[in-house]
C-alpha cells in the first residue's frame, strides 16, 4: 500500500476499533428497560425498528459502496447516459412506503400496552385510589410528581388536584418509594420551569410543564423487591431547567408491599414529628425566646 | 481521463454561441469597495467568509463542550459557562452558520446558474448581508455581559425574566430578529431572481437542481420566519412589558412557545439541509460523468419535503402532555417525509451507478454526505415513533441524530460545494492532497464523535448536562466522542489551511475545470462583474453539455492534440468574437 492509501485505511481501522470495542459489551444498542412492562414494550418496538433499520442501512450503504468502488473511472470505461427509470423509481418509492406502513402498524399494535396501565398483580398493593388514568379495575397507587428547580417532590396521594387532601399526605424528595407488583400511576406537574420525568428502566420520559398535568405509569416486577432495602432505579431530569439541570436526580426505590407500608407509616410519623417540632419552634420564636 | 468523451469547449475558433467573458469594468479596489458592494459575487464571498468564521467559533465552543464531557464528574467548566457554551454553539451553528452559508452559495451561484447578471435587488442583497453581521455582533456582544443559558430553543418559562433576567436572552431575541430579517429579505430576493431572471429557454423544467433547492429554501424561509419573529417578540414583551403569553400563572401557556418555536424550528431543519441536497445533486453527476438520475423526482421531492416539513413540528414535543391523536398525526406526517427523502438518496446512488466516477475531493464529500446523512435519516424514524421517542428524546441519541443530519446533510454538502466551486470563485483550484486528507479526517472524526453518542443516550444520558455520573459505559463513550471531536476539528482545520494556501498559490483553474454541466462554468473564473457577455439559449438541464457538443460538431470532432493549459483555456474562453 502506498502511504497515501495507508492513511485513510489506518484511520478507518482506528475508527472501527474505537467503535466496535465498546459495542462488544452489551446494552449499547437498545434503550434501558427491564423495570416495567411499558419500558419492555418500548424496547421491543425499538428493537424491531432497529432490525428493519439495519437491513435498510446495510442494503443502501452496500449499494452505495459497491457503486463507488465498482464504477471508478477506468481507461476505456464509458458512463451510461441514463436519465431515469420510471418503474424503478415508483418501485422504491412504494417500497419505502411499505416499510413505514409496517412500522406504523407495529406501533399501533403495541400502543395500548405502552400507554394504558394494567391492573396490579394479586400480590401487589390493592388500593381503591382514583386517578385520571386508571387501570381496568380502577385500583392503582397514585403519586403526584412535582418538578421544582432542582428537585422532584413526590406526594403519595390519590388526588393530586386537591390540595386540601394533599396537605396531610406523606411526601418525599428525590427518592420515590413504591411497592413491587403494583401499578403506580403518576401525575406529573412542575411549579417553576419545565422539567422531564425519566427513569430509563421504568419507561419513557414525560415532560413536567407548569400549568399542565402529564401522566405515565410503571409496574415493577416482584423480583426487584426481594432483597431488603429493595432496588433503586436511577434517572435524571431530561428537560433543560437551569444551571443544575444535570443534578436534578430522580430515584425510584422498589420494595416489597410490606416494606412499602412500613415505610409509608414511618414517613407519616416522621413528617408529623417534624411538624410538631417546627410548630413548637415557631411558637418559641414568636414568644420572643432566644433559646432554640 | 479516458472516460471523458467530450472535447473541451475551448478548442473552437468559430464564432459560436459559446463564449464569454472578459473584464468589462476594472474591479474596484480596497476594503471600502467591499463594504459598499452590491455585486452578488462579492456579497456571496463575504457571506461565505463570515459564516465560516462563525463555523470556526461554533467549532471551538463544541470542542470546549466535549472537553468538559470527556470524563465523568468533570469540573473544568462551571455549569453556567457550560450552559452558555451549548447555547452559543447551537445558536451559532444554526443561525450564523448553516442557514446563511447556504445563502452565501446561493448568492454567488444562483445568478450564474440561471444566466443572470445579478440578483433581482442588489441593494437588498447587501442589506441582508449587513443584517446578518448585525445579528452576529449583537449575539456575540453578550459575551461582555452574560450570554444566554436557555439552549438554542430557549423554552419558556426558563427564558422568562423570572428565571433568566440576564440580557443574554434579549441578545438572543435580537439575534433571531436580525438574522431572521436578513434571511427574509434574502429569501424574497432569491424568489424574485429565480422567478424572473432566468436565461432564455430556461423553463422550470431546466432549472439546475441547486436552484430548485434554493427556491424551496427561500419559500420555506418566507413561510417560517414570520412565526418565529412573532414568537420572540411575545417573549420580549413577556420579559419586559408585563404581558403573559407564556406565563402559566396568568393564563399564558409555555406550550404555546413550543408550538410556535417548532412550527418555525422544524422547517428550519429543512432550510438547513435542502440547499445541501441541491449541492449534492450538482456535484454527483459531474464526477460520475452521468446525467443526474431522475431529475424530476429529485426536484419534486425537494418541494414535497418542504411541504411536509411544515406539518411535522410537534414531533419535537412527543413528551409534552398532548392527546394521542396529536401524537399519531405527527408520527404519520413525519413518516411521510421519509419517503421523498429516501427517493432522493436512491436517485443519488443511481446517479453514481454505471458512471465513471472520478475521485476528486468534491465527490468524496458528496459520497460521505450520502453515507452519513442516511444514518441521520434512519435514526429519524426511531424518534418519529413516539413511544420510542419517549425513551430517546432529549438524550444524546437525539444529539447524535441531529448532528448526523446537520453535519451529514449540511456540513459535508457545504464542503463538497466549497471544493467544487472554489475554482469558480477564486480562479484557483483547492489542493487535492490536503482536500482528501481533510475529508478522511472529517469523516472518521465525525463518526467517532457521534456514533457512540447514540449509545450514551440509550444508556440514559440526557442532553444539556454539564456533567454525568460514572455509570454504565458513559465514561468510555464520552471519552471516545471527545477524541473524535478533535480529529474532526483537525480535519476542518486542514481545509481552512488549504483555502488559505490555495487562494494565493493554487493551480489556475480556467473557466471549467471539472467539465461541469451548468451555466456558471460558461464564464471565466472568477467571473467578470457582469457575469456574462452573452447568455446562450438554454436547451436542456445541462447547457454546458450542449455547448460542448455544438463545439464538437462545428469543429468536426477535431480536437487539438495539444491540450491547452488551464491558462490558455481561460484566455481562449474569453473569445474575441464575444466582445460586441
Ligand atoms: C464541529 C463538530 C461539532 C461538535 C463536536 C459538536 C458537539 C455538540 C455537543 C456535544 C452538543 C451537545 C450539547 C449538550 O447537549 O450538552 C451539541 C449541541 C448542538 N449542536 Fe453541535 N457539534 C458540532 C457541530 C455542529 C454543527 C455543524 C451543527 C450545525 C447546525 C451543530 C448544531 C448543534 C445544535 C443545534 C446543538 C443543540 C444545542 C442545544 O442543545 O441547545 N453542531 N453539539
Ligand atoms: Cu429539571
Ligand atoms: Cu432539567
Amino acid at each position: 500500500m502506498t502511504p497515501r492509501r495507508a492513511i485513510p485505511a489506518l484511520l478507518v481501522a482506528l475508527a472501527a476499533a474505537l467503535v466496535l470495542a465498546p459495542v462488544a459489551s452489551a446494552g449499547l444498542l437498545t434503550p434501558e428497560h427491564g423495570g416495567s412492562s411499558n419500558a419492555d414494550d418500548i424496547n421491543w418496538l425499538y428493537t424491531v425498528t432497529l432490525i428493519v433499520a439495519a437491513i435498510v442501512f446495510l442494503g443502501v450503504e452496500g449499494v452505495l459502496l459497491y457503486s463507488v468502488f465498482k464504477f471508478k473511472a477506468r481507461r476505456g470505461a464509458v458512463p451510461a447516459q441514463i436519465r431515469g427509470n420510471t418503474r424503478l423509481e415508483i418501485g422504491w418509492t412504494v417500497g419505502a412506503a411499505v416499510i413505514l406502513v409496517i412500522l406504523a402498524t407495529l406501533t399501533f399494535i403495541k400502543l395500548d400496552d405502552i400507554r394504558n396501565p394494567p391492573d396490579s398483580s394479586a400480590t401487589g398493593l390493592q388500593l381503591a385510589d382514583s386517578s385520571r388514568r386508571l387501570p381496568p379495575n380502577g385500583k392503582s397507587l397514585n403519586i403526584c410528581v412535582n418538578g421544582q428547580q432542582y428537585i422532584w417532590r413526590y406526594t403519595y396521594s390519590a388526588d393530586c388536584g386537591d390540595s386540601a387532601k394533599n396537605l396531610g399526605a406523606p411526601f418525599s424528595y428525590e427518592e420515590m418509594v413504591v411497592p413491587v407488583d403494583t401499578t403506580v400511576t403518576l401525575d406529573i406537574k412542575a411549579q417553576d420551569v419545565a422539567h422531564s420525568w425519566w427513569i430509563p428502566e421504568l419507561g419513557g420520559k414525560f415532560d413536567a410543564i407548569p400549568g399542565y398535568t402529564n401522566h405515565t405509569w410503571f409496574k415493577i416486577p416482584a423480583k426487584f423487591g426481594a432483597k431488603p432495602g429493595g432496588t433503586i432505579f436511577y434517572g435524571q431530569c431530561a428537560e433543560l431547567c437551569g444551571r443544575n439541570h444535570a443534578n436534578m436526580i430522580a430515584e425510584v426505590r422498589a420494595v416489597s408491599v410490606a416494606e412499602y407500608q412500613q415505610w409509608l407509616a414511618q414517613r407519616k410519623t416522621d413528617i408529623q414529628d417534624a411538624e410538631t417540632k417546627g410548630a413548637a419552634q415557631r411558637k418559641q420564636l414568636e414568644s420572643g425566646s432566644t433559646t432554640p | 481521463m479516458a472516460a471523458t468523451v467530450e472535447a473541451p469547449a475551448t478548442a473552437s475558433t468559430a464564432p459560436i454561441p459559446q463564449v464569454v467573458a472578459r473584464r468589462v469594468d476594472p474591479e474596484p479596489k480596497g476594503w471600502v469597495s467591499w463594504v459598499t458592494t452590491t455585486d452578488h459575487k462579492r456579497i456571496g464571498i463575504m457571506y461565505l467568509v463570515l459564516t465560516f468564521a462563525f463555523f470556526l467559533l461554533g467549532g471551538i465552543e463544541a470542542l470546549l463542550i466535549r472537553l468538559q464531557l470527556s470524563v465523568p464528574n468533570n469540573d473544568l467548566l462551571t455549569p453556567q459557562t457550560y450552559n452558555e457554551l451549548f447555547t452559543m454553539h447551537g445558536t451559532t451553528m444554526v443561525f450564523l452558520f448553516v442557514v446563511p452559508v447556504m445563502a452565501g452559495f446561493g448568492n454567488y451561484f444562483v445568478p450564474l446558474m440561471i444566466g443572470a447578471r445579478d440578483m433581482a435587488f442588489p441593494k437588498l442583497n447587501a442589506l441582508s448581508f449587513w443584517l446578518l453581521v448585525a445579528g452576529g455582533l449583537v449575539f456575540y456582544g453578550s459575551l461582555f455581559f452574560s450570554p444566554p443559558e436557555c439552549g438554542w430553543t430557549c423554552y419558556s418559562p426558563l427564558s422568562d425574566n423570572d428565571y433568566l433576567p440576564s440580557g443574554g436572552v434579549d441578545a438572543w431575541i435580537f439575534l433571531i430578529h436580525l438574522t431572521g430579517l436578513s434571511s427574509l429579505v434574502g429569501a424574497i430576493n432569491f424568489y424574485a431572481t429565480i422567478a424572473n431572471m432566468r436565461a432564455p429557454g430556461m423553463g422550470w423544467g431546466r432549472l439546475p437542481l441547486f436552484v430548485w433547492a434554493i427556491l424551496t429554501y427561500a419559500v420555506l424561509l418566507i413561510l417560517a420566519l414570520p412565526v418565529i419573529a412573532g414568537a420572540v417578540t411575545l417573549l420580549l414583551t413577556d420579559r419586559h412589558f408585563g404581558t403573559h403569553f407564556y406565563d402559566p400563572g396568568n393564563g399564558g401557556s409555555p406550550l404555546l412557545w413550543q408550538h410556535l418555536f417548532w412550527f418555525f424550528g422544524h422547517p428550519e431543519v429543512y432550510i438547513m439541509v435542502l440547499p445541501g441536497f441541491g449541492i449534492i445533486s450538482e456535484v454527483l453527476p459531474v464526477f460520475a460523468r452521468k446525467p443526474v438520475f431522475g431529475y424530476k423526482a429529485i426536484a419534486a421531492s425537494t418541494v414535497v419535503i418542504a411541504f411536509l416539513g411544515l406539518l411535522v413540528w410537534a414531533h419535537h414535543m412527543f413528551a409534552t402532555p398532548s392527546p394521542s391523536l396529536v401524537l399519531i398525526f405527527f408520527m404519520m406526517s413525519s413518516f411521510l417525509i421519509a419517503v421523498p427523502t429516501g427517493v432522493k438518496i436512491f436517485n443519488w446512488i443511481a446517479t453514481l451507478w454505471r458512471g465513471t466516477i472520478e475521485y476528486k475531493t468534491p465527490l468524496l464529500f458528496a459520497v460521505g454526505f450520502i453515507g452519513t446523512f442516511l444514518i441521520g435519516g434512519i435514526t429519524g424514524i426511531f424518534v418519529a415513533i413516539f413511544p420510542v421517542d419517549w425513551q430517546l428524546t432529549d438524550t444524546y441519541f437525539v444529539v447524535a441524530h441531529f448532528h448526523y443530519v446537520l453535519m451529514g446533510g449540511a456540513v459535508f454538502a457545504v464542503f463538497a460545494g466549497l471544493y467544487y466551486w472554489f475554482p469558480k470563485m477564486s480562479g484557483r483550484m483547492l489542493g487535492e492532497g490536503l482536500g482528501k486528507t481533510s475529508f478522511w479526517l472529517m469523516l472518521v472524526g465525525f463518526h467517532v464523535t457521534f456514533l457512540v453518542q447514540h449509545s450514551a443516550g440509550l444508556e440514559g444520558m440526557p442532553r444539556r448536562v454539564y456533567e454525568y455520573p460514572d455509570i454504565r459505559d458513559l465514561a468510555v463513550l464520552n471519552m471516545i466522542s471527545t477524541v473524535g471531536a478533535f480529529i474532526l476539528g483537525l480535519g476542518i482545520l486542514v481545509t481552512v489551511i488549504n483555502v488559505l494556501i490555495s487562494v494565493k498559490r493554487g493551480a489556475i483553474a480556467g473557466p471549467d475545470p471539472w467539465k461541469a454541466n451548468t451555466l456558471e462554468w460558461f464564464t471565466s473564473s472568477p467571473p467578470p462583474v457582469n457575469n456574462f457577455d452573452t447568455v446562450p439559449r438554454i436547451r436542456s438541464v445541462e447547457p454546458m453539455k450542449d455547448i460542448r457538443r455544438q463545439v464538437l460538431a462545428q469543429t468536426g470532432g477535431v480536437v487539438s492534440s495539444a491540450q491547452p493549459t488551464p491558462v490558455e483555456a481561460g484566455r481562449m474562453a474569453a473569445h474575441p468574437g464575444a466582445d460586441a
